[in-house]
């Protein structure tokens, strides 16, 4: 009975597929001047959103996109069972501090930038286990934050390689129970970690290529799928560098992905904002999923998404002492039924 | 014994195989990015490079002009100097011009007074002495460590060999 929630080397296969049943998505103004600003539920037009330092803001934006998502869908926090929150942030501060504030069950989480896909695992499987009604999956990332944490201090005179992508500042919350408007979350491809040697951390993005790669092509075998069975094959934050690698690898094992893939990191920006390769960081999958993508499938535009978060799993710490980057994805089917 | 050898070999040939696998991967990586502007950042850091040296000559000779000596007025131009690269660090415009300039606005003595003044600026939050006064340093204490190393170097050799 066990084996059926499971096919092939590392998919899952939901019995009982649970159902987003709301999102909330908050981001900065530099992403509330891309692309996709119409989709986003709020945009914050000071990064410091109201407080002394730009962690606070961050931790406060987690908070409210998962308060946000619980009322969106008529609910208040007594009714959700379990919050799985992370962020990039050393000790992950800023879900740790929103979970104080919020009050639920509380796991955290580190995926690096693929937390998002993490947690909306890690819930559904709870869901469909029978574990819980309605688990919460949030995450957050702050392009100041980030920068003060792994790179340079803001004000620093300093030129970025081209190969750099800009951390996206915002949070996004999805709430999954066992039913729901939204989509289903049908299958789950849990990542391996892939390392191919990357050691620039200004070049994350061919870091994680492959093992994007690696997940996608891992959840077609396992599933028995080609890449036409989606709509939209969308990677986390690869940008375009990662994106253009991720494509030819997958072309190296004869999965032709031309047609329908994107990535997050790709789509939040305008190429004319100045931010290089493109957008990074926990939120960069979040907002997009729990905005545009799924805002697009309830509208009937995608019926099947295959999503990933990607992570790059370094810390200034271990780029210093010369390892190399390992990265990994988790792959997500969303479904309207 | 024979079996040990074997897996030995196995495992010496599958490191052999991961390393050229990633060796393919970053040549992969190296075709697919973007080629650096080595000419235009040439040209911007030279232009910026310029204008501010220009300008720190310009002060030198206007001290010089209303009395002081060569070196007094060296001295001024260069506090001058600190003084504007911490100012323009503090209005948020100098990390600006480093993104235009790259080494034309950090080699000057500008940048190395932005070094310092951004990260004293950043880790306010973190409190006076373990945030301003520990992280001032952080980017610009290297260039202290291993300034003054080189100049105690050139200094022995010229006294050995002068």
């Amino acid at each position: 009975m066990g084996s059926t929630k499971r096919i092939g080397q590392r998919t899952i296969q939901f019995a009982d597929p649970p159902s987003v049943v709301a999102t909330a998505s908050i981001v900065g103004p530099k992403e509330g001047e891309g692309p996709l600003a119409d989709s986003f539920d709020k945009i914050i037009q000071d990064t410091y959103y109201g407080e002394k330092s730009w962690e606070k803001a961050e931790s406060k934006m987690l908070a409210e996109a998962v308060n946000m998502s619980i009322k969106k869908a008529g609910l208040t926090p007594g009714d959700v069972d379990y919050l799985f929150a992370g962020d990039l942030l050393n000790q992950t501060i800023s879900a740790n501090y929103a979970a104080r504030q919020l009050s639920m069950p509380f796991f955290g989480l580190y995926g690096a930038c693929s937390t998002m896909y993490e947690g909306i695992i890690l819930a559904a499987i709870l869901i469909d286990g029978g574990y819980a009604e309605r688990v919460a999956a949030a995450t957050s990332s702050h392009h100041d934050t980030a920068e003060r944490q792994y790179r340079y201090p803001t004000e620093m005179g300093t030129q970025r390689p081209m190969t750099a992508q800009w951390t996206v500042t915002g949070a996004g919350a999805m709430l999954l129970g066992k039913s729901g408007p939204g989509p289903k979350i049908t299958h789950a491809t849990v990542g391996k970690v892939v390392d191919q040697g990357v050691k620039d951390p200004s070049d994350m993005g061919s870091a994680m290529a492959p093992a994007a790669a690696d997940t996608i092509i891992t959840h077609l075998q396992d599933t028995g799928r080609s890449p036409e069975y989606y709509d939209l094959i969308v990677t986390g934050d690869l940008a375009n560098i990662g994106k253009a690698l991720t494509e030819q690898l997958a072309q190296q094992q004869n999965i032709d992905l031309s047609g329908n893939y994107t990535d997050c990191g790709v789509l939040i920006y305008d190429p004319s904002q100045d931010v290089h390769a493109g957008g990074s960081g926990c939120a960069c999958s979040a907002v997009v999923t729990c905005s545009y993508l799924l805002e697009e499938m309830i509208a009937g535009k995608y019926k099947r998404i295959l999503g990933l978060g990607t992570g790059a799993l370094m810390s200034p710490l271990s780029s210093q002492q010369g390892e190399s980057i390992p990265g990994i994805g988790h792959a997500v089917v969303f479904e309207m039924m | 014994m024979g079996t040990n050898e074997g897996g030995l070999l196995d495992k010496q040939f599958q490191k052999a195989k991961q390393q050229a696998e990633q060796q393919k991967y970053q040549q992969m990586v190296q075709s697919v990015k973007p080629k650096q502007t080595w000419l235009k950042n040439a040209i911007a850091a030279f232009m910026v490079g310029g204008a501010i040296t220009a300008f720190a000559q310009v002060i030198q000779n206007i001290l010089q002009a209303v009395g002081l000596a060569q070196k007094e007025a060296g001295t001024t131009t260069l506090v001058i100097m600190i003084f504007l690269g911490a100012f323009f660090t503090g209005l948020g415009i100098y990390d600006n011009l480093g993104k235009f300039a790259g080494a034309g606005s950090i080699v000057p003595i500008t940048g190395f007074a932005n070094s310092i003044v951004s990260p004293a600026l950043e880790y306010k939050r973190e409190g006076f002495v373990y945030g301003v006064a520990a992280k001032m340093f952080t980017i610009a204490g290297p260039v202290l460590v291993y300034g003054f190393l080189i100049s105690v170097i050139i200094g022995l050799i010229a006294f050995f060999f002068q």
